[in-house]
């Protein structure tokens, strides 16, 4: 891979970093969680691909990796099917 | 039996010739051997010896529930007894037991292989596993703990004052064992088979130990975090699970099952990948439905992720979500009788060979289907309510476990004894250690299904006097049932002195692992297989094993 | 049975091939496959913890706000910004493993490590002032301000401890691993055709990287709660 790829990365990174704490400094009212999300999923997913090589690594690898996150996405799906449901509010 | 025979000349080994077991000599050579077949043996003795301590802890219950009143335990030595019982049982023998027995043994025969992926971590793995065994014995010795195998919270967290910090430490370190051990197979699985042995050319057994260690990896890290959440909260005294501190004790119920739901899986998934090889290699047919029956593996490993909370019906879920976990449940019974129904069509019209793991499997096939449909009647949320915490529920994973999962383990032991010891076991003692175990097992758990239907709860000591009756026959069933597995222990550790030399191939098999020696050389096999044939084409396989003849 | 017999080419047998492998190149991907197996009951260790996080967050808004605002976002930027510097070094010491430049290897391997130790230093400050301001969950627990969040807020100090000190004992760990490479990268273990080592330990200290990239907004930025509770 060549080398500017990496240092673009970390700029990319290091741009999201400062974006997320300036983001949590102003009130969105309801958008500030789904926005800190976003903006963490994105660069892990940019570590993810060209830190860790994925983007040319072999099928295998990416179906480990998706099998990992539609594991832990269960979890939570249906977890939280029981939680956000009971009769007595929780949130 | 065929044309196949332990006197078949190519097969004789040259004078002098080193196998896996007379390759060194010495304790260390064991206890720090890289060698799966040598792992094998070690996990092999562990097992059976925690088997042994599961057992006594059974037997004495079940003398105990003899009569109405509690005259031999007290109410709180019970509670450990019952306790010590399922923990043994589910994390040092049931989960271990065929994947680590087993499928360390035949994992790299049967794909061709010299050796597992990684045969460092194997051998770590067998160590945590004996360094959490010693740690549950310590505890043992020392006063036990009293929670129930499933830890439940508060009263683990607060209230239980019994060892419940070291039993946890205990299940949070065989559990990285167990996951070492998973994804130790998934890579040999992925990137060890041999020339020729592609994916839907794998024995079934292999296709289960694939979808068992996808369990093992994806579940087992949601327990150890649990234990170690659950852990903090005992030692600091923080509220993740406690009511009066904000935290939720529900949560525990739903990690904690989230993992120990599809351990089931970890345990009967490999005992039908034993029954796909017996019951091909007895009735010396093809499987039925090669391919649904692999498929179907990987199914249950993905379906029995999406069942846990029928554990937690009458928990207090929102009753939204128990119906959606009633509905997943009953997804789970179609992949579990696709096989069923191919195993049966594989036997139809079959030579059935009766000898001793045919005769398991047939036990395995018909008990695991009642522990099935048991299964079916506690996933339906009315009927579950009724039966909740009734010995109902005892009866029916016990069918799951040991009428599934031991009886496909004693198979699977006895068809591949001669492999791993090159001595065949005693054909008559051991058709007679199956129909007691087999008599006995109905017997003690039969019964249950009655008493927990009629009200009686698991969990106590003492009990109304109208179950007595039911009580007795379960009790003698026990002892029978102790009989059958004292039988096995004894003749097969005779056999290993005075049993007649096996040979390669005594059942006439197909499968890599018998065309090597027995015992199997230090390497496994003399030169690397090339696999041109589909698993269990006894045809195509016979006619092949014929021209090397000529070799 | 078609038998190959398969004598072992006599050409020179690479040092740190092991001889349960046919080749370089299956060892290699039997590596970086095991340590990508490894991550996923790593993403379901932390996931699981998580979720947990997550039930409560939605159950205690306003606790959740109060325990972050006890956090120093300056502290947490700059670690984030020190690991992201030190998995930059971690690749690059990769990519110069893979090109075989031995001390290139080295030196960017000797970059991570201080990097590492430079974030696990903020971090023990953090956990000094903490425990004296006498966040640390259990019977030394202080809150005044509201007594009432009291518990909800020793909750997410819960979490706050539970989750970076798990992060924190797997840098700890890397950190020994790193010790481990470069002392193999010094020694000239490693060229173009064997260097699975670096790369799988390089996978390894990314996860780390990015679990921590969740816990910077996690635990340190969470808004005044606003909107969706009430």
């Amino acid at each position: 891979m060549p080398l500017w790829i990496y240092f673009a990365v970390f700029a990319a990174l290091t741009a999201g970093t400062l974006l997320t704490w300036w983001v949590s400094t102003i009130d969105l009212g309801m958008l500030n969680t789904p926005i800190a999300l976003f903006i963490a999923t994105t660069k892990a997913v940019l570590v993810i691909l060209f830190f860790m090589h994925v983007i040319h690594s072999p099928r295998l690898t990416w179906v480990v990796i998706i099998a990992s996150f539609l594991w832990l996405g269960v979890l939570f799906v249906l977890t939280f099917a029981d939680y956000l449901t009971r009769t007595w509010k929780i949130y | 039996m065929s044309s196949l025979t332990s006197n078949d000349a190519r097969f004789v080994e040259p004078e002098g010739a080193r196998n896996y077991i007379t390759h060194d000599y010495g304790a260390l050579s064991w206890l720090l051997t890289k060698d799966h077949k040598r792992i094998a043996i070690l996990y092999l003795i562990s097992i059976t010896a925690l088997f042994m301590l599961g057992g006594f802890f059974a037997v004495v219950m079940r003398i105990e529930l003899l009569t109405p009143e509690g005259d031999l335990l007290t109410s709180d030595t019970y509670n450990k007894f019952f306790t010590l019982h399922g923990i043994v049982m589910i994390f040092f023998f049931l989960i271990p037991s065929i994947p680590a027995v087993l499928g360390n043994f035949l994992l790299p025969l049967m794909l061709g292989a010299k050796d597992l992926a990684f045969p460092k971590i194997n051998l770590l793995s067998w160590y945590l596993y004996i360094i959490a065994a010693v740690m549950g014995l310590y505890i043992i010795i020392t006063g036990g703990v009293d929670t129930g195998w499933t830890f439940y919270t508060p009263f683990s967290t607060q209230y239980s004052n019994t060892h419940v910090f070291g039993v946890t430490f205990a299940a949070f370190i065989v559990g990285f064992s167990s996951i070492l051990t998973g994804l130790n197979f998934l890579v040999t699985i992925h990137r060890m088979r041999a020339p020729g042995l592609t994916w839907f050319r794998l024995p079934l057994f292999v296709w289960a130990m694939y979808a068992t260690s996808i369990v093992q990896l994806l579940a087992t890290p949601v327990l150890a975090i649990t234990l170690v959440m659950l852990m903090f909260e005992r030692v600091v005294h923080v509220g993740i699970f406690d009511p009066a501190l904000g935290g939720d004790p529900l949560l525990f119920q739903h990690m904690f099952w989230f993992y120990s739901h599809p351990a089931v899986y970890i345990m009967i998934l490999p005992a039908m990948g034993v029954a796909s090889e017996v019951v091909a290699a007895f009735t010396r047919k093809k499987i039925f439905g090669y391919s649904f029956v692999a498929y179907s593996s990987l199914a249950i490993a993905f379906l029995g992720f999406l069942v846990w909370a029928h554990h937690m019906f009458v928990a207090g879920i929102s009753v939204y979500s128990a119906m959606i976990f009633s509905f997943l449940s009953y997804f789970v019974a179609v992949p579990s009788a696709i096989k069923v129904f191919n195993w049966t069509a594989t036997l139809y019209r079959g030579s059935v060979a009766l000898l001793t793991p045919m005769l398991y499997i047939l036990g395995f096939i018909g008990l695991f289907t009642i522990g099935g449909v048991t299964g079916l009647f506690l996933a339906a949320i009315g009927l579950d309510v009724h039966v909740t915490d009734t010995y109902f529920v005892v009866a029916h994973f016990h069918y799951i476990m040991v009428g599934g999962a031991v009886m496909a383990y004693m198979a699977g032991l006895h068809y591949w004894w001669p492999k791993i010891t090159g001595r065949m076991y005693p054909e008559w003692w051991a058709r007679l250690a199956a129909l007691l175990i087999f008599a006995g097992f109905n017997l003690t758990f039969f019964p249950q299904f009655i008493l927990g239907y009629l009200g009686m709860p698991r969990r106590y000591h003492a009990y109304a006097p109208e179950f007595q009756v039911l009580n007795v026959m379960s009790t003698a069933g026990a002892s029978v049932l102790a009989v059958g597995y004292a039988l096995p222990l004894c003749y097969l550790i005779w056999s290993l002195w005075y049993g007649r030399p096996a040979g390669p191939n005594p059942w006439g098999a197909v499968g890599l692992e018998w065309t090597t020696s027995s015992p199997p050389p230090m390497e496994n096999f003399h030169e690397t297989p090339v696999v041109t044939w589909d698993a269990y084409d006894y045809p195509a396989m016979l006619k092949a094993m014929g021209e090397t003849q000529n070799v | 049975m078609s038998v190959v017999t398969n004598e072992h080419p006599a050409h020179e047998h690479h040092p740190f091939l092991q001889h349960h492998f046919e080749d370089l190149g299956q060892q290699h991907e039997a590596s970086t496959l095991g340590m990508w197996m490894f991550l996923t009951t790593e993403i379901l260790f932390f996931g699981g913890l998580l979720m947990a996080y997550w039930i409560y967050r939605i159950m205690y808004p306003d606790a959740w706000s109060l325990g972050a605002a006890q956090q120093h976002a300056l502290y947490g930027g700059i670690n984030t910004i020190v690991l992201i510097i030190s998995s930059l070094t971690m690749a690059l010491a990769v990519r110069n493993a893979q090109l075989g430049k031995r001390m290139a290897t080295v030196r960017m391997l000797v970059a991570t490590l201080v990097f590492g130790g430079t974030f696990l230093l903020v971090k023990s400050i953090e956990y000094t002032q903490h425990w004296r301001e006498g966040l640390f969950p259990g019977v030394h627990f202080t809150w005044n301000e509201t007594p009432a969040l009291a518990p909800k807020v020793q909750l997410f100090m819960t979490f706050y401890w539970s989750l970076t000190g798990l992060h924190a004992l797997h840098m700890v760990i890397g950190a020994g691993l790193l010790i481990w490479m470069i002392w193999r990268a010094w020694r000239g273990h490693f060229g173009p055709e064997y260097y699975s080592p670096v790369e799988v330990m390089g996978l390894y200290w990314h996860f780390v990287d990015i679990v921590w990239i969740f816990l910077f907004a996690f635990l340190y930025l969470i808004p005044a709660a606003g909107g969706h509770h009430g």
